[in-house]
């Protein structure tokens, strides 16, 4: 295809709208269920529950150093699925086109897509375009929506935590955030910094298999792991307590962080998991992670506690202990 | 990066906490004034006003660049960003600050103004060159750290020839500050101040001599310090040993970046674009003479201020708020009534629950449990 721009014909649902889906997603995506050309997808399931979740993406820069929308789209709506303790059989996607994007990106990012699903093994099997006049959208939006299959017995979720709980992390914190604001402002580092964005439906596969007593599990995206602890502290109305020393940080993150007065712990994850477990599991949980992969810098970070106020609070580095709050908003660098 | 994790070392702090437990005379206490909105963060941020012996105190200073900055100021910038064609950009917490009616420069931004948050002066030069039909007005806030890369960027406008790019200068002065400060005798606001932890970054651009005369003075300790946890400690027990001593004396903890004479090249660079105001209202501690920087003629073409002569009237901080006092020290964020129930991040009344320099948000974001039933117990 030679270089071409997203005209609104492309979302008019005529022949162009069939030509781009025929060349971009169906070439890319190619799978039993999407290429019988339904409106909708017809799935067999293996037994049990049925888990739902959506995500939609907006990001700029749409291409950063580690991924692109396009993987983020497919692992951030299979992470969504699995961190329920579930194996995700089927993604859809939307794509809010806006008028003027090139044709080649829009394939760029269609072949992420692909790659990643093929190499997680969930099919896109369904999915819609769009287009909206130049001005009213961002280059190209992204809403998936993954569905997958629980194992009967299993049950994670938020408000399980109990005091004496362990809470353990899956590795470095940060990474995603802090790559894409170094490359947002043209800072550079030694090693350059990778947006973590992967699919870690197998990891968590592993750790339910091994451990099934898991209370729950989340990946701290936007927010980092700050609000991913605080949304657990709120819903389990409990209160957690991690050691600042404990947590796995990469260095350059960490200097990046220090640099512009940053809080790795506010940084966005896209590829790290977040588990609670009963306290005697605690140690075998970490070993099953340590032994995979995706979960070689896995740490013990803290632990359940009681408290009716529901805090978050860090023992820091110099013994002292402070809070941890929600954020509001976006972190700012600091001035001085 | 070197020094990463040296000033951070568990093992330091404890020898050195002990040291000011054993040095630190029970039978009196110790009031030390943080400058630096910097050091207010890392004394919140990494506990150790709960490691510190109690009768140790920190009274928060009023070294955080959004805190200081007037109603007034913040009102003028507003109003330059409603003018049509005006693109207003500046560092991420001063578009929070509220001015008037509670309204900070987002609300403009969700009104329709052209508000832009940027890292780096030089940002502003490129969102000049991208957009040649819209005049980029650079809202520049900040003590002598920030100063260097506003001049900078106007040096570079001038040699690039960008024609649409501004400043409004609201650079303002560490020296002139403390020495206020320490001038003021009206009685309710006297605050007794045994020593000084000062500036850090600040000391790298103007050095240490500044300070000198300020510590002949008025007889008080003054020991410039990092911004790091140990540095903060040990500046801690430097003070400590002075006032046991009876010293009064300049003294540099921060030597591994701070020297007596600071960055020349970067006091030149501000000294070929700046010049003194005669006098700048500063939110808490009022109209101080000398303590601001305003644009030279010869760069009147990059002056924002030359270019709109807007004006603003001074307007008094909200009633219920006590940042005026806070930045003095006179009161700490816990003695205000709104802190943490009216007046919180998400919501600030007053300009120092807004940067994480500012104190109240240093206190609010560490140290506040507040229970489910909004309870606030510090």
């Amino acid at each position: 295809m030679k270089t071409r721009l997203i005209e609104l014909a492309h979302g008019s649902g005529g022949k162009a709208t069939d030509d781009l889906v025929t060349e971009v997603f169906f070439r890319a995506f190619n799978n039993p269920a999407l290429n019988r050309k339904n409106d909708q997808a017809l799935l067999d399931l293996p037994p049990g529950r049925i888990v739902m979740a959506c995500d939609s993406h907006v990001i700029t820069p749409l291409f950063f150093p580690g991924g692109d929308i396009g993987t983020l789209s497919v692992t951030g709506t299979i992470n969504d699925v699995a961190m329920a303790g579930a194996v995700p059989v089927a993604l859809s996607a939307a794509f809010i086109l806006e008028e003027g994007f090139p044709v080649d990106d829009l394939e760029r990012i269609a072949a992420s897509m692909a790659r990643e699903a093929r190499e997680a093994g969930v099919p896109i099997v369904t999915g819609d375009t769009k287009v909206v006049e130049k001005g009213s959208g961002d280059g190209v939006f992204i809403s998936t929506t993954g569905i997958g299959v629980v194992p009967e017995g299993l049950v994670l979720s938020g408000d399980r935590c109990r005091p004496g709980d362990r809470l353990l992390v899956s590795g470095t914190i940060g990474d995603h955030g802090m790559a894409l604001l170094a490359f947002r402002e043209g800072m550079s580092f030694d090693p350059p910094l990778l947006s973590d964005c992967q699919s870690l439906h197998q990891l968590v596969g592993r750790m339910v298999e091994g451990v099934p007593s898991i209370r729950c599990l989340r990946d701290p995206t936007r927010g980092g792991v700050g609000a991913a602890l605080n949304e657990w502290a709120a819903q389990s109305g409990v209160g957690i307590r991690i050691r600042e020393e404990s947590l796995p940080i990469r260095e350059t993150v960490f200097s990046a962080c220090e640099l512009l007065g940053l809080d790795p712990l506010y940084m966005a994850n896209e590829g790290k998991l977040l588990a609670v477990c009963p306290p005697e599991d605690a140690e075998r949980l970490l070993e099953i992670m340590k032994s995979h992969p995706q979960g070689q810098n896995a740490a013990i970070i803290g632990e359940i506690v009681e408290d009716r106020g529901h805090f978050v609070e860090v023992e820091t580095l110099m013994g002292g202990t402070r809070l941890l709050h929600w954020i509001h908003g976006d972190q700012l660098p600091r001035i001085c | 990066m070197a020094y990463l994790h040296e000033f951070r070392d568990r093992k330091s702090a404890q020898a050195l906490l002990s040291t000011i437990r054993n040095e630190s005379r029970p039978d009196r206490d110790y009031r030390l004034m943080e400058f630096c909105g910097g050091h207010t963060h890392a004394i919140w941020r990494y506990g150790l006003r709960e490691a510190l012996p109690d009768n140790i105190r920190f009274i928060h200073g009023p070294g955080c660049p959004v805190c200081v900055l007037p109603i007034s100021r913040i009102d003028m910038a507003r109003t330059i960003a409603s003018f049509p064609g005006v693109l207003l950009a500046s560092y991420g917490d001063t578009l929070r600050v509220p001015a008037s009616g509670g309204r900070s420069l987002l609300h403009s931004k969700a009104g329709g103004a052209d508000v832009r948050m940027v890292l780096s002066t030089l940002d502003c030069l490129r969102l000049a060159r991208e957009n040649p039909g819209k005049t980029v007005v650079f809202f520049a806030i900040g003590f002598e750290t920030t100063t260097p890369p506003t001049a900078v960027a106007i040096l570079e406008a001038k040699r690039q020839g960008i024609p649409n790019f501004r400043v409004f200068s609201n650079h303002v002065l560490t020296p002139a500050a403390l020495r206020s400060l320490l001038l003021d005798t009206t009685p309710e606001k006297q605050v007794r101040i045994d020593g000084f932890i000062g500036p850090s970054h600040v000391s790298s651009i103007i050095g240490t001599l500044p300070y000198e005369p300020i510590v002949r003075e008025f007889s008080k300790p003054l020991v410039i310090a990092g911004f790091e946890p140990l540095d903060v400690l040990l500046a801690v027990l430097m003070l400590i040993r002075q006032i046991n001593d009876g010293r009064a004396e300049l003294e540099n903890e921060y030597t591994r970046v701070v020297t007596p004479s600071g960055n020349p090249e970067a006091r030149a660079l501000v000294d070929r674009v700046f010049t003194l105001r005669e006098s700048f209202e500063w939110r808490g501690l009022g109209l101080i003479p000398n303590s601001a920087l305003a644009i030279r003629p010869a760069f009147r073409d990059f002056d924002a201020e030359d270019l709109f002569s807007v004006s603003c009237p001074s307007v008094s901080d909200p009633r219920v708020c006590e940042c005026p006092d806070i930045l003095r020290g006179i009161k700490t964020p816990e003695e205000c009534r709104v802190f943490g129930t009216v007046c919180t991040p998400e919501n600030p009344v007053g300009s120092c629950m807004v940067s994480s320099e500012g104190a109240c948000a240093a206190a609010y974001t560490y140290g506040v449990r507040r229970t489910p039933d909004l309870e606030v117990r510090p």
